[in-house]
């Protein structure tokens, strides 16, 4: 699958300059051409990109060495000290606390919860499509909406999950939910799985569904378990959708904004807060905007370190499949 | 033999309902809780309506600013869509049919935009847009949203854009296409499939999004849905009963939505997903 768009493989592509003939010249003129032709289809993109995402984060960059309250431009430098003050600011180094927990408990719960779902609907059973919906529908309510309806079901007292308590005789365990510190971060955990653990589950379904049925008959006939034909073909099959959704499981979690502050604005007492919480309070609510940008870097940081650090050891291995593919079919 | 297999299939079916019922039960509370009056929700929290109450219901239907805020969210996410999905389009093509100088840092550079945190680029974005004088403009928000929205976009156009086959592409230069009007004329109506997906992608991302427009938008008159439940709530703390029925009209336009486009969705994410 070579495309005609391609200029001629032989000489490689790109813009090769060897003796000046005419013939060269007019070979380079034609790439030239190409590269242009090629590169002005990216132009929009790298237009609204390059304004609109990466200046930005280049200047959250700059405004992170400033003390400064987001009017003017930063003028007060104030070299590395607002990350040292940040890395002795407790809320920020709790956030990098809640953060962790949060990235263990969805790994260690939510992630095998959905794929113990998916292998459910992945076999031949009555209303599979109705279940399927069900669980996934959460997914596209946005985060306000799920916030809200939460904040009202675990309203201290008279929400539905303290009646429904109180209906099976445990009054005691409720009340607390999002107001109690000790509480909140497992509350707020329960609502981010009520909402997320369909997507992870449709995720696996996918790959449940491209294991080719011969490989799972070949497991039967060779006298393998339920257990076994799980443990031995489906999960090393599903091996490379798992890896991605364990990615998108974190950095989301990194990103965590909309839920908490729709719930609890990161209280009682910054026990729910995150890092894109505090940010935005730092920034948004008490103008130290140099600050906060500080944090914008740090999250960054974070992000894109693992991001990194996952693809290079973790996703070599798919992408290594995806590079290949690259000039179309190996050609 | 369907004896046999109901009762293997059985425990099964307990664990789904389960599941079932943990996942509907918020919703129905909320559809239910609309139905009565905030004195009933008190005193009957989960019980049927008696009697049923359609004020709340009927109240925020026959004001304007529900409609209103019903039109923002879809004058930004249509202009969203539109935008994202024809400019990653003509990227992706570069791209996926281009061999140039530059193109894997290019690619790079828009992958790695997939794990920027928005909120990492939302203060010197906010102080970007005021400065261009675009708060308070729809604009503001339909703009980033593209921008952001191009990364992933891109990733799964690039994708089905190689899908096609190059026979196609020198049969359409041979009809004397030039390069965009092969991309105009034959890949853009082969990829409707994945056209559709990425639209439904975007369309949820804009309609949901509440970080933009809340920074964007201070003036009410733009307001989107998420930002108008969260007013809501905050104006009628006292009246659960109001909030419940608020929270189910705005979850319609949504769930709709999904119900038409579920295949489409879904279809992005595993696309997304095992593509890699």
């Amino acid at each position: 699958m070579t495309s005609t768009f391609l200029p001629d493989e032989r000489s490689g592509p790109g813009l090769v300059v060897p003796r000046p003939t005419p013939r060269n010249r007019a070979r380079t003129r034609r790439r030239l051409l190409h590269w242009v032709t090629a590169v002005s289809f990216q132009l929009p993109a790298l237009a609204l990109f390059g304004v609109l995402v990466l200046l930005p984060i280049l200047f959250a960059l700059y405004a992170s060495f400033f003390r400064w309250g987001g009017f003017g431009m930063p003028s007060d430098y104030t070299g590395t000290d607002n990350f040292t003050r940040l890395f002795k600011d407790p809320v920020f180094l709790g956030d990098l606390w809640r953060c962790l927990i949060l990235v263990v408990v969805s790994l260690a719960v939510q992630l095998p919860f959905a794929l113990a779902m998916a292998v459910l609907l992945n076999q031949r059973l009555r209303g599979r499509a109705v279940y399927r919906m069900l669980f996934f529908a959460p997914y596209v309510l946005s985060e306000v909406i799920t916030g809200v309806l939460f904040s009202m079901i675990f309203a201290p007292g008279d929400g539905l999950a303290d009646h429904l308590l109180g209906d099976v005789g445990l009054d005691g365990l409720g009340g607390g939910w999002f107001s109690d510190p000790s509480t909140v971060l497992a509350t707020v955990f329960l609502v981010m799985m009520w909402k997320y653990f369909g997507f992870h589950m449709m995720l696996y379904l996918a790959g449940l569904q491209s294991i080719p049925a011969e490989l799972t008959e070949a497991a039967i006939i060779d006298g393998a378990g339920a257990w076994q034909r799980f443990r031995h073909v489906s999960l090393p099959l599903l091996a490379p959708t798992l890896r991605i959704s364990v990615f998108l499981s974190v950095i989301g979690t990194i990103q965590l904004f909309d839920l908490v502050w729709v719930i609890t604005t990161g209280g009682p007492d910054h026990h729910s807060e995150t890092m894109a919480v505090t940010l935005f309070q730092y920034g948004f609510k008490r103008y130290q905007v140099g600050y906060a940008s500080a944090i914008s870097v740090v999250m960054f940081g974070i992000s894109l370190v693992f991001a990194l650090a996952y693809q290079r050891f973790v996703l070599r291995r798919d992408l290594e499949g995806a590079s290949t593919t690259m000039r179309g079919g190996g050609a | 033999m369907s004896a046999r297999r109901s009762g293997r299939t059985l425990p099964l079916h307990v664990i789904l309902v389960a599941v079932g019922a943990v996942m509907v039960l918020p919703l129905l509370y909320a559809v239910l809780s609309g139905f009565k009056s905030t004195d009933q929700l008190s005193r009957n929290p989960i019980g049927l309506p008696k009697p049923w109450v359609t004020a709340n219901y009927t109240g925020i239907l026959g004001s304007g600013s529900f409609w209103k805020l019903l039109g923002n969210s879809t004058l930004i996410a249509v202009a969203t869509t539109v935008i994202v999905v024809a400019v990653a389009a003509l990227a992706a093509f570069s791209f996926a049919r281009f061999a140039f100088r530059g193109r894997e840092v290019l690619f790079t550079l828009f992958t790695v935009g997939l794990m920027f945190p928005f909120a990492v680029a939302a203060l010197p974005l906010f102080l970007l847009l005021r400065s261009m004088d675009l708060l308070d403009n729809p604009l503001g928000v339909i703009l980033p949203q593209a921008a952001f929205g191009l990364p992933m976009t891109i990733v799964i156009l690039r994708g089905f854009f190689r899908e096609i086959p190059a026979e196609l592409e020198e049969a359409a230069t041979l009809d004397g296409c030039g390069p965009f009007g092969f991309f105009w004329r034959v890949l853009l109506p082969m990829a409707r499939p994945a056209l559709g997906t990425v639209s439904v992608l975007a369309v949820v991302a804009s309609w949901n999004n509440f970080l933009l427009p809340l920074l964007v938008f201070n003036d009410p008159k733009w307001w989107t849905i998420p930002i108008g439940v969260q007013q809501f709530q905050g104006q009628y703390t006292s009246d659960t009963a109001r909030v419940f029925a608020y929270l189910v009209l705005a979850m319609v336009p949504a769930l709709a939505f999904y119900s038409v486009a579920e295949r489409q969705l879904v279809g992005g994410l595993t696309a997304g997903a095992t593509k890699g």
